[in-house]
């Protein structure tokens, strides 16, 4: 036993105050994505949510550059941008597909300009990938309080609109005639998906934020079909990816090349899509283990065993 | 203190469409619609796709102005959240994904529009129960909607709706999509609500025959312009033809109805293009 925890566990792994603020930082931020990113799933605004995070790759590299945290430029250009589609894009779900482009596409220009000024200006390469990649380790401690923080608001925000959304996200046209005040729910709920990916963006970086706002969400709808179970369903399928993550980032230390751990984001972003077709295979299973006996219960009746099967025994 | 006597067939009336017209983007969709609807009656809202059927709706849910007109709810004028009215929209796209299961589309009906989580699970869980029982729905309570049938879909909306007890039902073309066995499932289950518990049924459709066994009135929409009354009162060439602007010829069949266009009727009618809004009468029904 002991074997097999030091195997999965290097050594130091427990003791590493790093690997604390990882731990915290990426369960928290999973439980915000994964309640979130439901409504982005069944609200098909997956392209809108992929977008805020890759925008926020521009407010990242500013707020560098600015000597900022890079989760406050995250936030501040992701809301903008949040704000940018909603006033773009009215109503029409095809127009705001093609103002989600080019806001993406704005925001993406203006990070190659900040990430290029950050290069030069500091002369270290890493605050690119850093930005774009994440690097949870390297999380500063005085950020903990403020993502965790700004997670508990953004929970506290999901719950009090839950039931609003819900019926939004049935029928917009059932939920105005029952007086929800569609537009500011939308609204509302747009720019807690921009906190929501910033956190993420914080975690496993600006362009792979995406991965934990929907892919946790997407395996927890195959799993669950209450709305309640899959917000939290979602949540744990994604702290078991990042902690999962950061104990094989922290053992990749002594894989090749020896002395470079390899990136959380990577394991993490894995898992989740392994997660993802793991469901996916356990409900075909499912699903076809019950066609199986929807398939051989007539049968049995029709062949005039109607005994219960218990009586053989 | 000469006070009118206030018309007591008005007062009653559940809904009381008066004179209502509707402008869209330059172009009169509803022109002078008026009727009435009694407690427990049951209303078709006949006519073709584009006819304007959705637009009344929609002006009665409070969620669309009229120019002109009013429209009085339970004897009330208009408010934008009206508790009165259960509302069944058109086709609902319900993805398989949606972690919705039967039972939490109808729990919707009863609280969707508050803020917070629900609370109260006992009491909650068996006013959907019963809901369900309503409409026959408790078999498939616990399905995600996404996989239910048309029908089966429908009974849930059905049941979502009723749940805030409303007095008035509007259902928009809850027949479209439907094979004909759930079809007249539906219509039968509709009839019944409006008999036991008085509700009145206001159901839009392209086609009326599967409502005329149980329909006690009828509004008929073409190009934007409404008559209403009785199937026998409103179905018949002079009437329809009125409304269309054009002849329009009334065939009965084997106790089902067929409305057909008329190049130039006997009557000397000629059609006239009215604001590009013309909608020229389809066979309304062919089977």
């Amino acid at each position: 036993m002991n074997q097999v925890l030091h195997a999965l566990f290097a050594p130091g792994f427990f003791a590493s105050d790093r690997v604390h603020a990882a731990l915290v930082v990426g369960a928290v931020v999973a439980l915000v994505t994964g309640a979130v990113g439901v409504f982005t799933v069944i609200r098909g605004q997956a392209f809108a949510g992929h977008a805020l995070g890759e925008v926020g790759s521009a407010g990242g590299s500013a707020a560098f550059l600015g000597g900022a945290n890079p989760l406050w430029g995250f936030m501040g250009i992701a809301i903008v941008a949040a704000g940018l589609i909603e006033l773009l894009g009215l109503h029409r779900p095809r127009a705001r597909d093609v103002a989600t482009g080019l806001v993406l596409g704005a925001g993406l220009g203006l990070a190659a300009l900040f990430l290029y000024l950050d290069a030069t200006s500091s002369s270290t390469t890493g605050v690119t990938v850093t930005i774009l990649f994440g690097s949870l380790f390297a999380v500063s401690q005085q950020m903990l309080p403020s993502i965790v923080a700004l997670s508990v608001v953004s929970l506290l925000v999901m719950a009090v609109c839950y039931r609003m959304l819900l019926l939004s996200s049935l029928s917009s046209d059932l939920a105005a005639a029952r007086g929800v005040p569609v537009r500011a729910i939308g609204i509302a709920y747009l720019v807690i998906m921009a906190v929501a990916v910033s956190l993420a963006a914080e975690t496993i970086g600006a362009i792979l934020a995406t991965a934990l706002v929907v892919g946790p969400p997407a395996t927890a709808l195959r799993l669950t079909k209450r709305p309640g179970g899959a917000l939290v369903v979602a949540g744990l399928i994604g702290v078991a990816a990042v902690w999962l993550g950061i104990v094989l980032a922290y053992d990749s230390y002594y894989w090749p090349p020896a002395g470079h751990g390899w990136p959380v984001s990577f394991f993490v972003v894995a898992l989740v899509f392994l997660f993802y077709l793991a469901a996916g295979a356990l409900t075909g299973i499912a699903q076809a283990r019950r066609r199986r006996r929807w398939e051989t219960a007539p049968r049995l009746a029709a062949s005039g065993c109607a005994e219960h099967p218990g009586a053989a025994v | 203190m000469n006070v009118p006597a206030p018309d007591p067939s008005t007062d009653d009336a559940i809904l009381n469409v008066d004179g209502i017209s509707v402008w869209l983007a330059g172009r009169e969709v509803l022109h002078d619609v008026r009727f009435r609807i009694m407690p427990g009656e049951f209303t078709g809202l006949i006519g073709s796709n584009g006819a304007g059927k959705t637009t009344l709706f929609r002006v009665i849910l409070g969620l669309q102005t009229s120019s002109t007109g009013s429209v009085l709810v339970g004897g009330r004028p208009l408010t934008r959240r009206n508790p009165i009215i259960g509302y069944v929209p058109q086709k609902i796209f319900l993805d398989p994904d949606m972690p919705l299961r039967a039972r939490d589309v109808v729990a919707l009906g009863l609280d969707g529009h508050r803020l917070g989580v629900p609370l109260g699970w006992g009491r909650r869980r068996k006013a959907v129960d019963s809901m369900l029982d309503a409409v026959d729905a408790r078999r498939f309570a616990d399905a995600r909607v996404g996989n239910l049938s048309g029908g089966e879909q429908q009974r849930v909306l059905i049941a979502h709706a009723l749940i805030s007890r409303p007095r008035l039902l509007l259902l928009d073309e809850p027949l479209a999509n439907l094979d004909i066995g759930a079809e007249g499932e539906v219509v039968a289950l509709l009839a019944r609500i409006a008999r036991e518990q008085r509700i009145a049924v206001f159901i839009s459709a392209h086609d009326v025959n599967p409502l005329l066994p149980v329909m006690d009135r009828l509004v008929y929409v073409a190009a934007g312009k409404t008559a209403s009354g009785t199937t026998a009162e409103v179905i018949r060439p002079e009437v329809l033809s009125a409304l269309y602007g054009q002849h329009v010829d009334v065939l009965r069949v084997h106790g089902r109805i067929l409305v057909v266009a008329g190049a130039e009727g006997p009557s000397g009618v000629t059609f006239e293009e009215t604001e590009g809004a013309a909608v020229g009468p389809d066979i309304v029904s062919l089977r």
